[in-house]
């Protein structure tokens, strides 16, 4: 058979949330990362763990995007749709491209099937997808006969239907199998029978797709001219998990993490709860203000502590980072972000917390505030929101949001010695009879880090307000001026300490600077690169420091006759741009706890110029 | 050396700003007596309390010290005692800071069994926002917020610790200087959670809430100094006693019908009678009331969690090696891009 190459491809994997659809999504990314492809993917789940069979709201997807050139996104829409059952057709049918290939699993069709997802006639016998080319297969029945010599139970088997259709799309994509087989074996390495049925079914599969003549042509899609380097798949939560046993060695300071389970901030305990041997100590709290005080202890006494949650438990932990703010010691608090309010939509993405992060607490309040922008930037920018809060001694706000922190792409990973080191000192012993000032500062405007334990510098802390040098309670007028000042003047000193803001992509000057921040990142770049081919001159700078700014933000944006702030919000960024730098800039905001396309932008971008003409 | 540290040495330069007649001041003065007592260094000792009058203990002792907010005393200390586990941690709260506010963090410290102190102030009020009722306070208590009296069944404090299975329990008041310094001195020893409830007069709030356990003539017949080993006896001269009818606890009077022999011998490592013990908690309003025990309620032994924290780190370490970063960063699958 012939073997296509092409040049990219969005496939997307859709189906039950009990259909595996997560894990076929990841297998067929790993494969595709060992291949050398660039990419990026979108899990996409229902909040429910297992949300009634067959409904639309039960519809889990998982969309992977890979190409021999640089992907900066999941793509808008999908060339492959695998879709289990009805509703997982009718909820990505939308989103498909013209001819788009739609593999499905023919016994999701039956009439209860067709009911729940609100199907009046069969979209398989109806025509509806003549545009499309639609390979019909039964995996359900197939999958059972594959396995039909084991003892497994029926239910069991059926488990097994993913690895069919894995199967088959290995072969569709001229695959090797070697690297979903070793991780089976190491998954199922104590239920042999389990395992040896999903190596039958992804056997089956793969053979299937040889055997019948179902498509002529196979694919392959060619590595990617990425930079030379060995490189490894990285998601987001585990880059911030990775950041911080970096930071803890780059310091020197042993990790604490207090915490408490929220979608999509879990992973991250999950992680570090692994890395004992690191000297990571994890504390899941009984809540998320245990979860930060309990941090807040950790740092007292010298570690690197660090919280980490998600909008939710943000607003719970707001009284406990302004006791923070005026303890003035080292803290790290992460948002992985989801769409609010309230519980919102936990499982979908948005970047809607950036004005609690930066307002959300009662006082004059300030916080250095840094955003990742994808799944390995999580990595650096969770490193250097580290080494801000202990060379600061100061809480810090790092955003992250369900799209990094479950999507993945390649990384060309660090070795430990590149790193940046975190500079600490503790302050030195002191003879019992000199007193200690713990809020005198340094020319960074930074207190000593007076740990328990050391001779001579007993003091007392705490959140009432307190005299500048002595930090004993004041309530003085001109003091607390001072020191609210104080407290700002520290956080904004760190712009001296950070780098410019650099131009991402495209012209230094010109009509359009699309100008973002978070996960909106690779939708940026990808339009900023559509529209410098076709001749407009537009750039991409995507901001890591939101508190304090760059200090040329200001004159970066006076470059161009126009800013563009696009979010994943009711525009965020773009107000506090507004009443910084009194910029007229432009808001784009698509708050449907989904991504930002390349699309959106670009057609955003041109409309802007015809309008403003 | 740490040879000749006095009480002085743990006072510190700052102002004490409760009112004259507060409670606190003598609760104040029995732990500055004590932590000489108690062989450690001021600098390995800390003091970390939540809001609330009596959480303004921290800057009156000259050790570390932070004083926090409402309610999250015992969860900072938990952060703290998790990873610096040689240090000596005393909390301290009040009946709303700890039980009201923070209940939550409380039991949660209690079950974990952290290796802290924590002397809880109760004053039945709210001391510092001047005078709502608090979850201590007895029903129908008039107060700032309850004009026609409160309709909140209060806490027994003893029993709720007890309840969240912790490992010390004791009772004790800031009137009885003595016993107080050998309830802050038992709470030291003890390895593991020690939660000391400390009845404590408002005197601008709650007056007299605790007068009938402290003054002279109805202290010794109100109240009961349990003591381990020793039968549960009362009264000016001893002259009463509890008796354990099945469950049931029965004051009896000693003399011709029954003896010492015949009453409860109290036992700090009984799990089960401290749970009765600790529910002796009658209204003393109330006819053929009990008397409200003082003392030592429940002492056991059970390891604590930051023993069990850090034995779970040497173990990783032991079994996989110290962490190596590099192979961390490189994950289970690379692949190489050459040049
Ligand atoms: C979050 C928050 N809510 C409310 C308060 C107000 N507040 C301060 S102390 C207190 C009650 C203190 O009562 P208690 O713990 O019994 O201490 P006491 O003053 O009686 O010693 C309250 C409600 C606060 N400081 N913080
Ligand atoms: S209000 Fe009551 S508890 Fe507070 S300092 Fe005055 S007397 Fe003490
Ligand atoms: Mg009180």
């Amino acid at each position: 058979m012939e073997i296509k190459p092409i040049d990219h491809v969005v496939i997307k994997f859709a189906g039950d949330s009990g259909d595996g659809m997560q894990l076929t999504g990841g297998q067929f990314t790993n494969n595709t990362a060992l291949l050398g492809a660039d990419l990026q993917t979108f899990p996409d789940f229902p909040a429910e763990i297992r949300a009634p069979a067959g409904t639309l709201a039960g519809v889990s997807g998982f969309q992977l995007h890979f190409g021999s050139h640089k992907i900066f996104t999941p793509g808008d829409n999908c060339d492959v749709l695998v879709a289990m059952n009805a509703a997982a057709l009718k909820v990505n049918i939308k989103n498909l491209n013209p001819g788009a290939i739609i593999i499905v699993n023919t016994d999701g069709f039956d009439s209860k099937n067709l009911r729940l997802a609100h199907y009046e006639t069969n979209p398989l016998d109806d025509h509806s997808l003549d545009h499309f080319q639609v390979i019909r297969i039964d995996v359900t029945k197939m999958t059972r006969e594959a396995l039909k010599d084991l003892t497994l139970s029926t239910k069991e088997k059926d488990r097994c239907k993913n690895m069919f259709v894995l199967g088959f799309l290995y072969y569709m994509y001229n695959r090797q199998l070697d690297s979903t087989l070793r991780f089976l074996e190491q998954k199922f390495h104590k239920m042999p029978e389990v395992l040896e049925a999903n190596r039958i079914s992804l056997n089956t599969g793969y053979s299937f797709a040889d055997t019948t003549e179902v498509f002529t042509s196979r694919y392959t899609v060619e590595p990617a001219s990425l930079a030379p380097g060995v490189y490894r798949s990285i998601v987001g939560n585990e880059a911030v998990a990775m950041a911080l046993v970096a930071a803890s060695r780059r310091s020197g300071l042993p990790l604490f993490l207090g915490s408490y389970p929220i979608t999509p901030a879990s992973d991250i305990l999950h992680y570090l709860s692994k890395y004992k041997n690191f000297g990571v100590r994890t504390f899941q709290a009984e809540d998320e203000i245990a979860a930060i005080s309990a941090s807040i202890g950790a740092a007292f006494g010298g570690s690197l502590a660090v919280t980490t949650t998600s909008g939710p438990g943000m607003a719970l932990k707001a009284e406990a980072m302004g006791l923070a703010v005026m303890l003035e010691i080292p803290l790290l608090i992460c948002n992985i972000q989801r769409a609010g309010p309230s519980t919102g939509l936990p499982t979908k993405t948005e970047q809607a917390d950036l004005l609690q992060a930066l307002y959300g607490r009662n006082g004059e309040c300030p916080m250095p505030v840094i955003a990742a922008s994808t799944p390995s930037d999580a990595f650096h920018a969770t490193l250097e929101a580290a080494r801000i809060a202990v060379e600061h001694m100061t809480p810090v706000i790092l955003l992250s949001d369900g799209y990094i922190a479950n999507g993945a792409e390649p990384w060309r990973f660090p070795q430990e010695k590149d790193l940046p080191e975190i500079h600490t000192a503790f302050a030195p012993e002191q003879q019992e009879d000199t007193v200690f000032h713990p809020y005198e500062r340094n020319e960074k405007l930074v207190r000593p880090w007076a740990i328990p334990g050391t001779k001579g510098l007993e003091h007392r802390i705490g959140g009432l307000e307190k005299q500048a040098v002595t930090g004993n309670i004041s309530y003085d007028p001109d003091n607390h001026e001072h020191m609210v000042k104080m407290r700002e003047a520290r956080v904004e000193i760190i712009a001296d300490y950070i780098p410019e803001q650099a131009i991402a992509l495209g012209p230094e000057k010109g009509q359009v600077l699309l100008l973002g921040w978070g996960s909106t990142y690779g939708a940026m770049q990808g339009a900023t690169q559509q529209l410098l081919s076709e001749g407009y001159a537009v750039a991409h700078a995507h901001l890591r420091y939101i508190k304090p700014f760059p200090r040329n933000l200001g004159q970066l944006m006076q470059q161009f006759d126009h800013v563009m702030v696009p979010e994943i919000n009711n525009g965020q960024l773009v107000k506090v741009l507004r009443d910084k730098y009194m910029v007229p800039a432009v808001a784009f905001n698509k708050i449907k706890g989904v991504p930002i396309t390349s699309r959106e932008l670009v057609n955003a971008v041109i409309d802007l110029l015809a309008n403003k003409k | 050396m740490n040879d000749v540290l006095k009480a002085k040495d743990f006072q510190t330069d700052q102002e004490v700003r409760w009112c004259p007649g507060c409670g606190d001041y003598s609760i104040l003065k029995q732990v500055h007596t004590v932590l000489p007592q108690i062989g450690l260094k001021r600098e390995d000792i800390v003091v970390i309390s939540g809001i609330g009058c009596s959480s303004r203990f921290p800057y009156y002792t000259n050790t570390f010290g932070m004083h926090s907010i409402h309610g999250r005393a015992t969860a900072i200390a938990s952060g703290l005692k998790a990873t610096r586990p040689e240090l000596s941690v005393w909390i301290v709260t009040g009946d709303g800071d700890g039980l009201s506010i923070g209940g939550n963090h409380l039991i949660h410290l209690l079950r974990r069994n952290f290796n802290v102190q924590i002397l809880l102030f109760n004053n039945e009020i709210y001391g510092l926002t001047k005078g709502q009722y608090s979850p201590t306070s007895p029903l129908g208590k008039v107060a700032k917020s309850t004009p026609m009296g409160s309709i909140d069944h209060p806490f027994n404090p003893a029993a709720l610790a007890l309840g969240a299975d912790a490992t010390f329990v004791a009772r004790s008041m800031d009137r009885d200087p003595a016993h107080l310094q050998q309830m802050l001195l038992r709470s030291h020893q003890h390895v593991g959670a020690a939660f000391l409830e400390i009845y404590q007069n408002c005197n601008i709030f709650n007056d007299g809430a605790f007068e009938v356990f402290t003054d002279k003539g109805s202290k010794l017949t109100a109240g009961m100094y349990v003591q381990d080993g020793q039968p549960l006896v009362f009264g000016e001269n001893n002259e009463y006693g509890i008796r354990l009818d099945g469950f049931q606890p029965m004051a009896v009077q000693l003399g011709e019908e029954y003896s010492k022999d015949d009453l409860w011998i109290h036992d700090e490592k009984n799990i089960f009678k401290a749970q009765i013990l600790t529910r002796i908690f009658d209204e003393q309003s109330m006819e053929g009331h009990l008397p409200r025990p003082f003392g030592v309620f429940y002492a056991a032994e059970r390891a604590t969690y930051e023993d069990m924290l850090n034995a779970q780190v040497e173990q990783a370490i032991a079994s996989r090696g110290v962490g190596n970063l590099d192979l961390l960063l490189r994950g289970s699958e690379t692949w190489e891009i050459e040049a």
